[in-house]
């Protein structure tokens, strides 16, 4: 399908977007391990993505496809369409400053736009400019990362390293107007800094089907999606 | 200023600060000053306790989820738990626990995702997202300040396979939970009126909240 936006974000830098409903963003690693730090919102509204209902309602410990991300009102904000990945982080959040100090000290002067910069802060930007704050910032799906869980008494966590290569991809298909601000700082556990660009794409989705993947997926993913008709009556 | 209770000593009930039963279905919201003691107590097992933290002296600063498993590496909540801000600051650590784990992914349950996960029966059911709003309100906490909560005495199991499922809870009547406020932190509580899942063993119940600080 034709493509209406396309734009290369580099790495370590933010973005943000308007999404219509009923279409397709495509996210596009251009380089091995990169990360990519997504929140969500319902355009124009205080709802937002709710990663703990999004996991238990589909009984995943990660994002992956044909999921339906939610919201805290129990909509639908967008599908998982399709992915090189079946695993992406939804459990370890965006990086803060603070993760950028074991790398030493950089700054604008000195590195131009090559400077170390957070997801955290790069979020930030993008919210203010939505006038949004710190008070939107919330559990991010850390698309083509992956934090593998131990079956341990803690339930440990280990960075899993090369887990995507240039060229993995994930699509999300808006379930209704979305203001999408995501981040290219690398996850905060990767123990290398190393942003690498993502390209965005943003196409017209196909409508959804009656067999549409994430409607079959489970019950509850299709009362999401369902859910996300209803919002405005 | 307020003294720091010293965990060496015995906490006994007769000299709490704060001693309050909370009904089920019910909430609460107070402050706990610095270094005080917090206890929760599974009065008659198997409850769920949903529990949010702030920073006292600037609302902004509330609990986090993800930034509080990520830097302890793990998912499971137990005694020494550091509970962090978004900001990546300190607000409480678990210094007692005889229930053994404690959950910090699954989140509260709402009427709209009861909606989602049990059908369009539950939607006028009664829920801890409402409480939240309900206590957090007076002191200034709306939907855009409600972050992801920590279930005490809830089993939420992950597995290396990635998924997620609900466990039978580890407590028991009488088991406890305790956190030390690292500084002035604002607590807010929904004692979960969840009925269509077995956090609650199907029948939600009272908690007791214990609380050892100087006035």
């Amino acid at each position: 399908m034709s493509t209406l936006v396309a734009h290369e974000v580099p790495g370590g830098a933010a973005w943000s977007v308007l999404l219509r409903s009923g279409r397709e963003l495509v996210l596009t690693a251009r380089q091995n391990a990169v990360n990519c730090s997504v929140l969500l919102f319902a355009a124009g509204d205080v709802d937002r993505l709710n990663v703990p209902d999004t996991l238990k309602a589909q009984m995943s410990a990660c994002v992956r496809a044909p999921m339906v991300l939610m919201s805290d009102r129990g909509a639908a904000l967008a599908c998982v369409t399709g992915s090189s990945l079946d695993w992406h982080d939804a459990l370890c959040g965006h990086s803060l400053d603070r993760h950028l100090e074991r790398f030493g000290r950089s700054d604008y002067a000195e590195h131009r736009n090559e400077w170390r910069r957070s997801a955290r802060a790069g979020l930030l930007s993008e919210l203010r400019k939505h006038g949004r704050g710190e008070a939107d910032l919330h559990a991010c799906v850390n698309f083509f990362s992956k934090v593998a869980v131990a079956d341990d008494d803690r339930g440990s966590l280990h960075f899993v390293a090369g887990h995507a290569a240039a060229d993995d991809w994930v699509s999300l298909r808006a379930e209704q107007d979305l203001l999408v601000v995501l981040s290219t700082a690398p996850h905060p556990m990767d123990p290398d800094c190393a942003p690498g660009p993502v390209s965005a794409q943003i196409r017209p989705a196909d409508p959804v089907a009656p067999d549409d993947p994430s409607m079959l997926f489970r019950a509850e993913s299709a009362r999401a999606i369902e859910a996300a008709r209803a919002v405005f009556a | 200023m307020t003294a720091v209770v010293e965990t060496a000593v015995e906490l006994r009930d007769a000299d709490a600060a704060l001693d309050r039963v909370v009904q089920a279905g019910d909430g609460f919201a107070g402050v706990i000053p610095a270094g005080g003691e917090f206890r929760i107590v599974d009065l008659c097992g198997n409850q769920a306790a949903d529990t949010l933290f702030y920073d006292a002296l600037d609302l902004g600063n509330r609990y986090s989820a993800t930034d509080t498993i990520r830097e302890q590496g793990a998912v499971y909540l137990t005694t020494g738990s550091q509970l962090l801000s978004h900001r990546g600051d300190l607000l409480v650590t678990i210094s007692a626990d005889t229930g053994g784990r404690h959950d910090t992914v699954g989140g509260a349950c709402s009427q709209e995702s009861n909606v989602i996960r049990y059908g369009s029966h539950t939607r006028h059911q009664h829920a801890c997202r409402e409480t939240f709003l309900r206590y957090g309100a007076p002191f200034g906490i709306g939907a855009r300040e409600l972050g992801h909560n920590v279930n005490f005495f809830m089993n939420v199991p992950l597995t290396p396979a990635g998924a997620l499922t609900f466990a039978d809870g580890l407590s028991g009547p009488g088991k406890y939970v305790q956190v030390r406020a690292e500084r002035d932190v604002l607590v807010l509580i929904s004692n979960c009126p969840q009925l269509n899942n077995p956090c609650n063993g199907w029948n939600p119940t009272p908690i007791r909240l214990l609380g050892w600080w100087q006035a």
